[in-house]
């Protein structure tokens, strides 16, 4: 009698899951590539490729009730898969080593895979030139930052989390001397400008950036150019009451939006008029409370490093006569103060700079001639990236083109060579 | 006799062919006017130096999907419509537009669209084929067709229908039309000469009376206006992008008309080039052929000194475009292909050779092709998705050439010459989005990736097809005649490997002969060999694409439809060598999953792009899909015709199972 044990054991070192699992991924492959036409490619990965099981599809319009293997879970038992018959089948035997080989690399390409996804994170560092910055900032994730000057150059900040802000109701935070209500919290929105003379409603609030600003909920984007730019109403309850309602939104502080809301006021009433009115959008907003006066904003949420990086130059050039971007280039200054580094970088296209584990890519940029002529500063955004398991690809290509090369060559060598037996 | 004739038509046929192909090269004398000169003058389109030349066909190309004009489309063949050159048409835009603008150039197929731009419909006697339009049929339909346009723009191009689709492509045919007039003069001009010498002589005043108006002076305010009208006038030029025209005094930055005429502000005086250009659209205008020709050869003789680099690439260029290489093999490709055909009816050996010596001429026109376009671009041989088509299809017709010679039979004949037509019609209808050696975007700027990642996932495609069609070969011959089951001379068997297989092919081919395997044995053992290479390379390509991907923008892997149709390549290899590891299929199994890997490919190679998504999407016309899905259905039909029950199979009815 075989034990329960045994049979596991038996199912997963088959060559017949093996098989499933791979007509599955082709699928889950497919499926994921048409879904992008509708959902958008950051939402299809997450809807299909980020998933252990996914429940009903959506494709080109239709609902198709049916249950499958997300890539997770496709993922995971192909590893194990992989190792269970690595190690159960396993002998050193020359005639074995390019399998041997072509599974660890795929088993270190798939760990990898699973590794970057979990403990990856992209932000971004947005600077104009001359600017430096110590920290990014993340492209997707905002949080409320409350923070107060005692005066003696030492600054208390207290960071809320967007997803905290989202769950809706009252929220008491240790070190800050009020609890929080959130009233209202829209994942996507719009501000609008409430000009004077205009037939304006009534303000959202009668405090801070809601005097001069609307704003309104839009639909969640799908698509990987936009971004959702959350807008919440709270209200800040202080020992003894309400301390007024607030408006906060990443429109007031995520200079890419601002930059965006910017250009576009300033083709409508030029530069000057733009900037004005965006100032009262950006202007700070302040809660007093237990004697202490505290800053807040809702901001992308941001990661502080141990080194500054100043943009020096922003290169976007052209082929002649045409928008085809020819390079894009960012000269920078990297400074670390702990081990007294200085020296100059240039990061382009192809060309990342990698450094105190974060590698920084050419993102996008602000420069060139249109720039010129619109008067803006030059800037550029590079792209950082933490990802400690981006060398597994190299080594798992290295390995299973080995394995392949290997393996074919045995077979082909030892058929060629093979006795005629009958 | 009947041998001698036996023995030398092939040949004669193939010099015959040769002699057509070199006709074509030589260049006609032009009758009156120098257009072929004219066509050789260097400019920058495209952030790129070409010929003149280049950019009348590549315009033609996008406005009517041909290299030449049609003046008559009304007419039948037979009719004689009269039909211009490339060069002659763009002369005439430029430099004549009343005439251009009656021409017949622009090609409308949607209903929707002909309804909405109040075309006429076809009719001989008025002389409308209704296909193509002219600027004047379609000008006083722009307002409504603006409309719609702007509409149609902010709708994400995946989610556009064909109407809204040729709308888009209509806009940008209209866009390219008027930037074409604005090149040499601005559209509208009466008397060019003449404004050129009146804008030199206000120049000094003019600027003195902007300075002055600025400065709140009294300033002469019939100069000031006359003056603002003319730069106003140049700058509405620019805001079309006409091509580059003007070479640069020192440097390397070629300017448009407009721009050098606004920067003689500076300097008072007018560029040389541009007063030679207006001086050929004076002539050009009123039929002077002298004058004109001798323009042409002035202006060439100032460019020797400075621009002898950019005058031979241009005359270079126009050499290639008039070889046309691409086209003509395909003509030849299909030629070769009916006589293939026909040698298996009447199982003529004459025909057979007639076909192999066809196909070494096309093969080596397509080479010279291959190896001129490398060199005028000074890159890899695969920059985009057509050159991939071009270059797949050269190394698919070698290897059905290889397979013809040991096996002289016709089917590598066929195979080679039916791939190299099939890859260049796909080549032939890429190259209507344009240039097709455009400039490569900064992240693809790097010969290094261009060379490895895409010459390897190249690879990797085509080997999946050479699996997939001799697939189709074993089903087609089981099913219909008796061969599989015979057993080849270890020497065609050695040929048959060495086709499918290079070096490694042979070997394994000749032992399995040796080892008393029948050819439909021998066959899919080729076919898993090829599998196993095809996975190789599809899986190395892929990987180093994600590692490009990493080291350009941070991510090995983004799910991009275009990684993942390579990814789903890999896996449905590696399911087929796992499926037979584990004896889950046998030989026809095998065969019919490696037909399965030509939809696979197709649908990675072309259907990904048609999603209109993602970093690889290059645009594509709703008329491919239909050819896909038709490719597909083929498909499905030989892997349903591999499937029938092995009693229906003409090899394994009669004698020995298998």
């Amino acid at each position: 009698m075989r034990t329960l044990a045994d049979r596991l054991i038996g199912i997963f070192i088959s060559l017949r899951l093996t098989v499933i699992l791979l007509a599955f991924a082709i699928l889950l492959v497919f499926i994921g590539t048409l879904a992008q036409v509708d959902e958008g490619l950051y939402n299809a990965q997450a809807r299909y490729f980020r998933q252990w099981l996914i429940f009903g599809l959506d494709l080109f319009g239709r609902k198709i009730p049916i249950i499958l293997p997300g890539g997770y879970l496709i993922g995971t038992l192909m590893l194990a898969n992989l190792i269970a018959a690595h190690i159960y089948r396993f002998q050193l035997s020359a005639k074995k080593i390019g399998i041997q080989l072509i599974h660890a690399g795929v088993i270190i390409l798939l760990v990898g895979q699973l590794a970057t996804d979990m403990l990856s994170h992209e932000t971004q560092m947005r600077f104009t030139e001359g600017e430096t910055k110590s920290y990014s900032e993340s492209p997707r994730n905002y949080e409320l930052i409350f923070s107060s000057d005692d005066g003696a150059n030492s600054e208390q900040v207290v960071s809320i989390p967007e997803k905290l802000l989202a769950r809706g109701g009252e929220m008491k935070i240790d070190n800050l001397p009020f609890t929080i209500r959130v009233k209202k919290f829209w994942k996507n929105s719009e501000p609008s400008f409430r000009a004077p003379m205009m037939q304006n409603g009534p303000p959202l609030t009668t405090n801070g950036i809601a005097v001069s600003f609307d704003f309104r909920p839009l639909a969640e984007t799908k698509t990987m150019d936009d971004k959702n730019v959350p807008t919440a109403l709270i209200e800040i309850i202080g020992v003894n009451g309400s301390l007024g309602d607030w408006m906060i939104s990443g429109w007031a502080s995520d200079e890419a939006m601002i930059r965006a809301l910017q250009l576009n006021y300033s083709q409508q009433m030029g530069t000057q008029m733009a900037e004005n009115i965006t100032s009262h959008l950006t202007a700070p907003q302040f809660v007093s409370a237990d004697g202490k006066l505290f800053k807040f904003t809702l901001r992308p949420t941001r990661i502080y490093h141990p080194f500054s990086l100043t943009l020096l130059q922003a290169t976007h050039s052209v082929y002649p006569g045409t928008d085809i971007p020819k390079d894009f280039r960012s000269r920078v200054r990297l400074q670390n103060l702990q081990t007294g580094e200085n020296r100059e970088v240039e990061i382009y296209m192809n060309s990342p700079l990698r450094y105190a584990g974060l590698t920084f890519y050419q993102y996008q940029m602000d420069a060139g001639e249109a720039t010129q002529q619109t008067g803006r500063a030059p800037s550029s955004v590079l792209q950082v990236v933490r990802n400690p398991g981006w060398i597994t690809p190299y080594l798992g290509c290295i390995l299973v083109a080995a394995g392949l090369v290997t393996q074919f060559m045995f077979h082909l060598i030892g058929f060629i060579s093979k006795r005629k037996t009958k | 006799m009947k041998n001698i004739f036996q023995k030398w038509f092939p040949p004669l046929l193939m010099f015959i062919l040769a002699l057509w192909f070199f006709g074509k090269l030589h260049t006609p004398a032009d009758k009156d006017f120098a257009f072929s000169a004219f066509g050789q003058l260097p400019i920058v389109f495209n952030g790129r130096v070409q010929p003149m030349d280049s950019l009348a066909r590549n315009s033609l190309l996008q406005l009517r999907e041909k290299q030449t004009l049609n003046l008559e489309p009304w007419k039948d063949w037979n009719g004689k419509p009269k039909i211009i050159s490339a060069t002659e048409w763009l002369a005439n835009v430029t430099m004549n537009p009343v005439a251009a603008d009656a021409w017949p150039v622009f090609r409308v197929d949607n209903p929707e669209l002909i309804t909405l731009l109040k075309l006429p419909s076809k009719n001989k006697v008025e002389h409308q084929d209704g296909k193509y339009y002219s600027w004047n049929q379609i000008a006083p339909s722009l307002a409504a067709f603006d409309n719609e346009n702007q509409r149609i723009e902010k709708i994400e191009s995946a989610h556009r229908n064909a109407y809204e689709n040729a709308v888009i492509k209509m806009h940008e045919r209209l866009v390219l039309y008027v930037r074409l007039k604005n090149t040499i003069q601005p559209s509208g001009a009466e008397d060019w000469w003449g404004e050129l010498n009146d804008y030199e002589k206000l120049i000094p005043s003019g600027v003195v009376a902007v300075r002055a108006q600025q400065a709140g002076q009294k300033f002469d305010e019939d100069v000031l206006s006359h003056f603002t009208a003319f730069v106003q006038e140049f700058d509405r030029m620019n805001t079309f992008e006409p091509p580059l025209i003007i070479p640069p005094d020192s440097g390397i930055n070629w300017t448009r008309t407009g721009d050098a005429l606004l920067n003689a502000m500076r300097d008072g005086k007018i560029d040389p080039s541009i007063k030679t250009y207006a001086t050929m659209a004076g002539a050009f205008k009123t039929g002077d052929v002298k004058n004109f020709n001798q323009a042409v050869v002035d202006y060439r003789a100032t460019l020797v000194p400075g621009f002898a680099k950019e005058l031979q690439k241009a005359r270079r260029e126009v050499f290639f475009n008039q070889m046309e290489p691409f086209y003509n093999a395909m003509v030849i490709y299909v030629l070769a292909g009916l006589l293939a055909c026909f040698s298996w009816f009447n199982l003529s050996e004459t025909l057979r050779r007639s076909a192999v010596w066809l196909i070494a001429l096309a093969f080596v026109i397509h080479t010279a092709g291959l190896i001129f376009r490398m060199a005028l671009e000074g890159r890899p041989p695969v920059t985009n998705l057509y050159s991939s088509a071009i270059f797949i299809g050269w190394g698919a017709v070698v290897l059905g050439m290889i397979l013809e010679k040991f096996y002289k039979n016709g089917i590598g004949a066929v195979v080679s010459s039916g791939i190299g037509f099939l890859t260049l019609i796909i080549a032939h209808h890429l190259a209507l989005e344009g240039d097709t050696m455009e400039m490569m975007r900064a992240v693809l700027d790097t010969n290094f990736w261009l060379a490895t990642h895409v010459v390897a996932v190249t690879t990797g495609y085509a080997s999946t097809f050479v699996a997939g069609f001799l697939g189709i070969v074993y089903v087609v011959l089981g099913v219909f005649t008796k061969r599989l089951t015979t057993t080849l001379s270890p020497d065609r068997a050695t040929g048959f490997g060495f086709t499918v297989g290079g070096v490694a092919g042979a070997l394994v081919a000749k032992r399995s002969t040796e080892l008393g395997d029948n050819f439909g044995k021998t066959i899919s053992r080729m076919v898993y060999g090829i599998i196993c290479f095809a996975t190789l390379f599809s899986f190395v390509g892929t990987v180093l694409g994600g590692i490009w991907a990493d080291q350009s923008w941070g991510r090995f892997w983004g799910w991009d439809p275009k990684e993942n149709g390579a990814l789903i390549i890999v896996l449905w290899n590696v399911l087929i060598l796992h499926l037979r590891w584990g004896g889950m299929i046998r030989e026809r199994g095998l065969i019919c999953c490696a037909i399965g890997g030509n939809i696979v490919t197709s649908w990675s190679w072309f259907g990904v792009n048609m999603l209109g998504i993602g970093l690889h999407s290059y645009g594509f016309t709703d008329s491919a899909f239909k050819w896909l899905l038709l490719f597909v259905a083929s498909q499905l039909g030989f892997i349903l015709l591999g499937s029938l029950p092995l009693k229906m199979w003409r090899s394994f009815q009669a004698k020995d199972k298998p």
